[in-house]
């Protein structure tokens, strides 16, 4: 697999051994990763048929259904970590999955897309358009996400619900941006924990 | 692909008496005489030992040909070197149920005591003591923990009781299409099937052992049961709104429609390899089926060991994905390892044998998972 800045930075905050949920898996790259690099006993949601084959090809757990259903069925504190790698913005209430995630796991890793990078910035205010990037490929009628929120949007989020953000990185290709993330970081990596 | 070329039924007797099998019900039975085939080599350690269970209507013969058959056994595809359950590597093992009629005792056996086919005297059985029966073969095969048991519709309520009644001695379950429990709609199904039978006249009280047996009743049996297995979709694409032979309906009450022949032909080959008693027994069976009879799922599980694979298909309504949902939530409450797929498909509950490449990827993949 190629290398993965953002990746990295997720297996980077996961202690060795730890338990893994990981809503909205895909392929299960990501997952793979942390059972390789740290041993971690993880397991999968995804809800497309064709990426749960890919996962069960590369030997993981995965359960086939929507993040917001499947989660509801774990017992409080099941898991060290529950990772939501680019899945936040996809789910229909992500409120709900984040507080359920708190639920179920003494700490959730959330990465999300910047939708306030300075490309989409500009493309807004120059072009009029809704920003179609190289990180952000879909077309308005197209694109599988259904919430639009930037780095700064989710830092408020958590504030606002008294969530504690425990770690925070920014990064955009492979490079970690530390000036001004919110406007030129595309991702957005968050370990959360609920006092 | 390759073929497991000729293969042959075997039988084992068990519960001699007086070591007779007590059943659920509290009926003691014995002796009882197992069918079964294996594919595949045993290996040295008998580490890698499967156990198919089959459905209503299925046998012991699983796959490869026997002599002189035109058709191979019924999960041919799924079964055989470099398949789904890879007969290169595993040593595959599949049994007729308790209650058939494919060379398990059952209801066309006949009773030792009378010297005549049991017919109705024989004992209601139930899924359990179906799996009691299996884990009586697997002792007599010398194998001590199966890498997986598998199977779909009944068998995968055998692969599920598996797991709660012998949870040390199976790896992994493989669970497809079924469900937890029978469903109002489910028994519904079946009690129309088994009043077909029982009201054939010639069905005689299930005491027809010496007569040519009763053909009308199961026929229609199983023409409602092919109904259930299908989809609407299907059905569609197989048959539409075709005539047989007709330019026009005829405007009488012969048969106009492909569909009706084709479910006459399926009703009518059935009795030719199915005894109505045994379908009676087993799908009361199936009708008993309840694993959260006597306390929640949750609990039932609380001591299931193995891993999970749980499949069902977008089109199966007899038995839909949603019915396992609640399995597939207190198999994660105990902590289970679990994983779940379902594969798009317009076949209906047969998906489960016909849909090939989806279930062979999860399946293969499953298996070769290192068990800690």
């Amino acid at each position: 697999m190629t290398y993965r800045l953002d990746y990295e930075i997720i297996a980077d905050f996961i202690k060795p051994n730890s338990r893994v949920l990981d809503l909205g898996c895909g392929d299960g790259d990501l997952l793979s990763l942390l059972k390789e690099k740290k041993n971690v006993r993880g397991a999968g949601i995804e809800i497309n048929e064709k990426a749960v084959y890919r996962c069960m090809e590369k030997g993981l757990t995965v359960v086939h259904g929507d993040i917001d259903a499947e989660l509801l069925d774990y017992s409080s504190k099941r898991f060290d970590y529950i990772v939501l790698y680019e899945s936040l913005q996809q789910v229909l209430n992500p409120k709900k999955v984040i507080l359920e995630s708190l639920r179920v796991g003494k700490k959730v890793i959330v990465a999300i897309p910047n939708f306030c990078h300075i490309n989409g910035r500009f493309q807004v205010f120059f072009k009029g358009n809704v920003p179609v990037t190289k990180k952000l490929p879909d077309q308005w009628y197209s694109t599988p996400n259904l919430k639009f929120l930037s780095i700064k949007d989710f830092q408020s989020f958590c504030d606002h619900h008294n969530i504690i953000v425990e770690k925070k990185r920014a990064l955009s290709r492979n490079q970690e941006i530390t000036f001004w993330p919110n406007l030129f970081a595309h991702v957005g990596i968050f370990q959360l924990s609920k006092s | 692909m390759d073929t497991l070329g000729t293969v042959k039924t075997q039988q084992v007797t068990c519960f001699e008496p007086p070591n007779l099998l007590t059943l659920k019900s509290g009926l003691k039975l014995g002796p009882i005489t197992i069918a079964y085939e294996t594919y595949g080599t045993l290996n040295q350690d008998k580490s890698n030992a499967i156990l198919i269970c089959h459905a209503l209507s299925g046998d012991a013969h699983a796959a490869g040909f026997h002599k002189d058959d035109k058709k191979p056994g019924w999960w041919d595809n799924m079964i055989g070197p470099n398949k789904a359950f890879d007969t290169n590597k595993y040593f595959v093992i599949c049994s007729n149920v308790l209650g058939g009629c494919k060379g398990t005792t059952g209801p066309s056996s006949i009773n030792p005591e009378t010297k005549k086919p049991y017919g109705l005297s024989f004992p209601v059985v139930t899924i359990k003591d179906m799996v009691v029966v299996q884990k009586s073969l697997i002792d007599h095969l010398g194998i001590k923990k199966l890498h997986a048991v598998a199977g779909g519709s009944m068998g995968g309520m055998q692969v599920l009781k598996w797991s709660v009644l012998y949870p040390n001695i199976i790896n992994s379950a493989i669970v497809i299409a079924t469900n937890t429990g029978h469903t109002a709609q489910q028994i519904a199904f079946h009690e129309v099937g088994r009043h077909a039978i029982m009201t054939d006249p010639k069905w005689n009280n299930g005491d027809y052992y010496d007569q040519k047996p009763p053909s009308i009743g199961i026929g229609l049996a199983r023409m409602i049961g092919h109904i259930t297995y299908m989809s609407d979709e299907s059905m569609d694409k197989k048959f539409g709104r075709q005539l047989i032979n007709k330019e026009r309906v005829g405007f009488d009450f012969s048969q106009d429609f492909q569909v009706e022949s084709y479910l006459k032909y399926r009703g009518d080959s059935f009795v030719q390899r199915f005894d109505p008693n045994s379908y009676l027994y087993i799908s009361k069976a199936l009708d008993y089926f309840n694993l959260s009879e006597e306390e929640s799922l949750e609990e039932v599980f609380q001591d299931a060991k193995a891993s999970f694979l749980v499949i069902t298909f977008t089109s199966d309504w007899l038995y839909p994905t949603h019915q396992l949902k609640s399995m597939i939530k207190a198999l994660k409450i105990n902590d289970i390892d679990v994983s779940s797929c379902e594969i798009k498909s317009s076949y209906g509950h047969d998906s489960f044998l016909i849909e090939v490449d989806g279930q062979s990827s999860l399946i293969r993949n499953f298996l070769k998972r290192e068990r800690k």
